[in-house]
């Protein structure tokens, strides 16, 4: 081959090697020469440094992942393919992926997010199925800081500008605020879509002599490397040479894209489908052919261009968005072709599918720019065995069933519990996120019975009875603490928070988001967490159908919380019977199923008092949650449940308000305190909830607690208009009196004054002001 | 069967949300694709909401030189029915087929919530079916919703009966100036929707399409719907000319 003087990578510093200015490490430069046999050229170099990147190849995660359990009842598609498949009957099937944005978001908040968005649909609508609905999960520093707010804003503008145009509704997600994403925002996307099981499409390049056909916008300089240079480092201080690592969006062009591959699709027009991301053609090519097992030789000079001059390395590795790979007979280009034309979609035939299993770049002159077997890309990439190590001093969990012993909380504060809860309400991570998705538009495709705002969000299958319930949740604050448990929790908060519809939940999605995997503590965290979502899934009987993983999320404040990322979608066979979080109506008996543990370490309450020296975040029965939520299914089933919501954030105070709040009715209850109050009223132990049932259903609603092994209690009855809880039991100390203050124990207020603190809480803390 | 068309933009986003619609309201939905230069014989049109061509330029801009809105404009001419909801209402206003322009929401930011609008006629082809004064709940999902015009227009359109929504309290007032909660985007004089001189073209910004059904929360945009589809029902039996046309 005389390649080198044809093909040059960008002019690095003369005195660092390419490879390690392409991010590859001198053993795995080492590993590509042995895949090869010989020394790689620097265009084959540039095509290993993408797909070996983390973010192509999961390198460090691999191991662990593997551990998951991916098989289940209805898994049409699970890990290794664009998104998760499960079935739902009626030969329909749910396709579903949450996938990360981070570091491009930090850089560039609203490319980076709107991009977010289009790859993540992409991934769904490769696999056949029509995307219907998108929830965001957003984390970003102290929300009162200039930096943050600046995100923020950006971030929420490119999810909406993206989502609102493609017409797909952002239906769900979360904002959280915490110190640790000051200086790396995670912006992490959930996408939904609904297929006919028939139309399942694979990312696959079978048949040696079918065409390569790229369609969709043509191929610029834009996210040159945005794998191996933005997702895969630590970031320093602000970085502009990055920026053009972004990619930038075009959701119109999105658009068509999913009209002219659903098509193609229903015509059964191709054999096999795939979305450019990610490395670009060099990864779609290889991937499809791994998938297969065969090659595919590329015409590099078939690709169409944004711009004159692109080395050929920035072909092969540009991340330009809104591009699909199609693999079609020859016989069926005519009608490929026409589709695409419909659809005013550029296309063209890149290359043929070859049978000797290598991705070989030719040029005009038909001379061979590079020659790399698939797999050597893609499933036989370098994998690392990174060191763990557990950091020096750790705060566990006690373990379940420890007997409440800490002695902090509010009457040795001297705090008025309603008083609390107001802060609590009005708090950055706990008031109504509505002026977040206010912007976002919730409603089109008409599927959407319940949006954004109060839990899981529910999407009607038109000609069915059935409804699909989804939720995302990561639980970083626990996970700070104990990884493992951050995760468990994770998905037992966004399974339950299915379940609480009277939905069961079909599989899991995750996003982990963590730091450099080198570092042995955040690998530690990164070991842990994946076994805490694996001992979850387990207990809950679930498949983890697919996911992915975002490392070095550091920057120079620090790393951010471990955060693992749940994505849940559920069935509801019939939508009628949807319970829904708000109290329904007056007189309604209010029951708490499940029991309070100690630990307030991690929790809101924490975040806004402080905890004592020594405490640790709650313990997890996992076994008790899955009891928790086959109970809350068998409740619904059976027509008792008037409301249902879980204990999470805010603990059980804010529960009742939300239930108040949501409800526009009060109510009058009795709370058990056992030894802290804080604990009992705002503590955020997992596995609780407040169900209602009218009076008469509530023998047998609280009977069917118990056959399910849950303690219940009644707490008291729905009505009024305010909100009035009593603390009773042997916590309760008369801490009132020992004050000398006219603070009892109780919370009594307003539910218009809980509604007031709630709703204007998060625009007073991003300073939004004057929107209605 | 009463068929009605339903125009398809490159980006048009609520084309299958407003065939669905016009399906529960008993008529044949057709779509009519943007490079179509007939309109296939339709008793109406509707223009869907979403982002026709993208939208980069200005709502609706591009959208009014298809050969689609060709063919629209002459059926409008000849009386036909023509609704516009959202992105279709920003296209007729482009083509000035609808009086009036929508700028940017107040806040510049889109905005995706429920709103409540009133009837101000229930003597139209449009909402026939619907009670005056009462508040109707529809979303509204848009960046540039806020309905503008020249003082003099704005009389005109008052005096002539052409204002035909307007956002509203939750009580049924036509929202004052400056309630920003129950007229979000800043419309003048809270107008939600107009109709044309003749009578027979009319734009709205709430979706009529998305408040169709009681599980999606609200059937108060069915009556729109079903106003609609009736009155084209009736026109295709008797074909009336309206003046001031071709």
């Amino acid at each position: 081959m005389t390649i080198a003087e044809v093909v040059t990578v960008n002019p690095a510093p003369t005195d660092v090697a390419l490879h390690r200015s392409l991010g590859l490490t001198d053993d795995e430069l080492t590993a590509i020469v042995e895949r090869l046999g010989r020394s790689p050229n620097d265009l084959e170099l540039a095509m290993f440094s993408v797909m070996w990147s983390e973010h192509c190849s999961y390198k460090s995660s691999k191991p662990l992942l593997r551990t998951l359990p991916t098989g289940g009842d209805g898994v049409v598609a699970g890990p290794g393919e664009n998104a998760g498949v499960v079935s739902i009957g009626d030969g329909l099937a749910v396709a579903f992926k949450i996938e990360s944005h981070n570091h491009p978001s930090a850089v560039e908040p609203y490319q980076g997010a709107a991009t977010g968005v289009g790859g993540i649909l992409r991934d769904i609508f490769t696999m056949g199925a029509r995307p219907i609905a998108v929830l965001d999960a957003l984390r970003f520093g102290d929300p009162s800081e200039a930096r943050t707010r600046l995100l923020v804003d950006g971030v929420v503008r490119g999810v909406g500008g993206y989502g609102n145009c493609v017409g797909v509704p952002t239906v769900g997600g979360e904002l959280v605020f915490d110190p640790s994403y000051a200086g790396n925002p995670l912006v992490n996307v959930m996408a939904i879509g609904l297929l006919e099981e028939r139309h399942l499409t694979r990312a696959a390049a079978p048949g040696p002599g079918n065409l390569a056909v790229l369609f969709g916008s043509t191929t610029g300089r834009d996210g040159i490397g945005g794998a191996s240079v933005l997702a895969s480092a630590t970031f320093g201080d602000d970085d502009p040479s990055k920026r053009p690592s972004v990619q930038v969006g075009d959701p119109f062009a999105e658009k068509l894209l999913i009209e002219a591959s659903l098509e193609l699709i229903e015509g059964g027009l191709v054999e096999g489908l795939q979305d450019l991301g990610a490395g670009g053609i060099t990864c779609a090519t290889s991937e499809t052919a791994d998938r297969a097992g065969t090659g595919i030789r590329i015409e590099l000079e078939a690709i169409p261009r944004r711009e004159p001059g692109m080395a050929p390395f920035e072909v092969l590795i540009s991340e330009s968005q809104e591009r699909m790979l199609a693999i079609v007979r020859e016989e069926r280009l005519a009608a490929v072709a026409a589709v695409c034309e419909r659809w005013a979609l550029p296309w063209a035939v890149i290359g043929r599918v070859t049978d000797d299993g290598d991705i070989t770049v030719v040029d005009a002159e038909g001379r061979e720019l590079a020659r790399i077997p698939a797999p050597a890309l893609t499933s036989d990439a370098i994998v690392h065995e990174r060191l763990a190590a557990p950091p020096q001093r750790r705060r566990a969990a006690p373990a379940p069933g420890v007997p409440n012993t800490v002695q902090d909380g509010l009457p040795e504060r001297g705090m008025d519990p309603g008083a609390v809860l107001l802060a609590l309400l009005g708090s950055s991570n706990l008031a109504s996120r509505r002026p977040v998705f206010e912007q976002y538009d919730s409603t089109v495709q008409v599927n959407t019975v319940t949006g954004p705002g109060q839990g899981a969000a529910v999407l009607r299958v038109k000609g069915t009875s059935k409804a699909l319930v989804a939720a995302t949740d990561a639980n970083a604050g626990v996970g700070g603490f104990d990884p493992w448990l951050g995760a468990a929790m994770s998905v037992a908060e966004a399974t339950r928070n299915v379940s609480l519809t009277g939905a069961r939940p079909l599989g899991v999605t995750n996003c982990l988001n963590f730091g450099d995997p080198t570092r042995p503590e955040a690998f530690w965290q990164l070991q842990e967490a994946v076994r805490g979502l694996g001992d979850a899934c387990r207990a809950l009987g679930l498949p983890v159908t697919g996911g992915n993983v975002s490392l070095y999320n550091e920057s120079p404040s620090g790393t951010i919380l471990p955060t693992p990322e749940i994505g849940v979608v559920g069935l509801l066979d019939d939508v009628s019977r949807l319970v829904r979080p708000a109290f329904a109506a007056d007189g309604d008996t209010i029951l708490l199923v499940g029991e309070a543990g100690p630990g307030l370490a991690g929790s809101d309450y924490a975040a806004l008092a402080g905890t004592a020296a020594g405490d640790g975040p709650p313990a997890i029965d996992l076994a008790r949650e899955a009891g928790l939520q086959r109970f809350l299914r068998d409740a619904a089933e059976r027509g008792l449940l008037g409301s249902a919501q879980d204990v999470s954030g805010g603990g059980l105070a804010v529960a009742l308000a939300e239930c108040a709040i949501w409800g526009g009715r009060g109510a009058r209850v009795r709370v058990p305190v056992s030894a802290s109050p804080a604990a009992d009223l705002f503590g955020e132990s997992p596995s609780r909830v407040v169900v209602t049932s009218r009076p008469r259903h509530a023998p047998a609603l609280a009977l069917l607690a118990r056959q399910h092994g849950l303690p219940v209690e009644t707490l008291g009855v729905v009505g009024g208009a305010r909100l009035f809880a009593e603390l009773v039991g042997a916590g309760a100390t008369g801490a009132a009196e020992e004050r000398g203050a006219g603070v009892a124990d109780a919370i009594d207020v307003a539910v218009k004054d809980l509604a007031h603190a709630w709703e204007h809480g998060l625009g007073r803390a991003l300073g939004w002001t004057g929107q209605a | 069967m009463t068929r009605i068309g339903v125009v398809v933009f490159p980006g048009s986003n609520c084309d299958r949300d407003t065939l669905h619609a016009v399906e529960l309201a008993g008529a044949e939905a057709v779509e009519l694709w943007h490079e179509s230069p007939t309109l296939d014989g339709v008793a109406g049109v509707i223009l869907p909401g979403g982002f026709a061509y993208g939208d980069y330029l200005r709502a609706g801009v591009i959208a009014r030189f298809s050969p689609v809105m060709r063919a629209v404009a002459d059926f409008a001419a000849n009386g036909g029915l023509v609704l516009g909801i959202c992105n279709g209402f920003q296209v007729l206003a482009e083509a000035g087929l609808v009086p009036g322009a929508l700028l940017r929401n107040r806040d510049l930011r889109f905005l995706g919530r429920e709103v409540r609008i009133v009837a101000e006629r229930t003597d139209t082809p449009f909402t026939s079916g619907l009670d005056r004064g009462r508040p109707m709940r529809l979303p509204i999902a848009h960046g540039e919703g806020c309905y503008f015009a020249d003082d003099a227009t704005l009389d005109t359109l008052e005096r002539d009966g052409q204002v035909l929504f307007r956002y509203a309290t939750a009580e049924g007032e036509a929202a004052a100036e400056g309630d920003r909660i129950s007229n979000p985007n800043g419309s003048l004089r809270a107008i939600a929707g107009v109709l044309n001189a003749t009578g027979n073209v009319a734009g709205l910004m709430p979706h009529p399409e998305r408040a169709s059904e009681a599980i999606l929360g609200s059937r108060d945009g069915f009556g729109i719907v079903r106003s609609f589809v009736g009155a084209a029902a009736k026109r295709a039996a008797a074909p009336v000319l309206v003046g001031g046309g071709a």
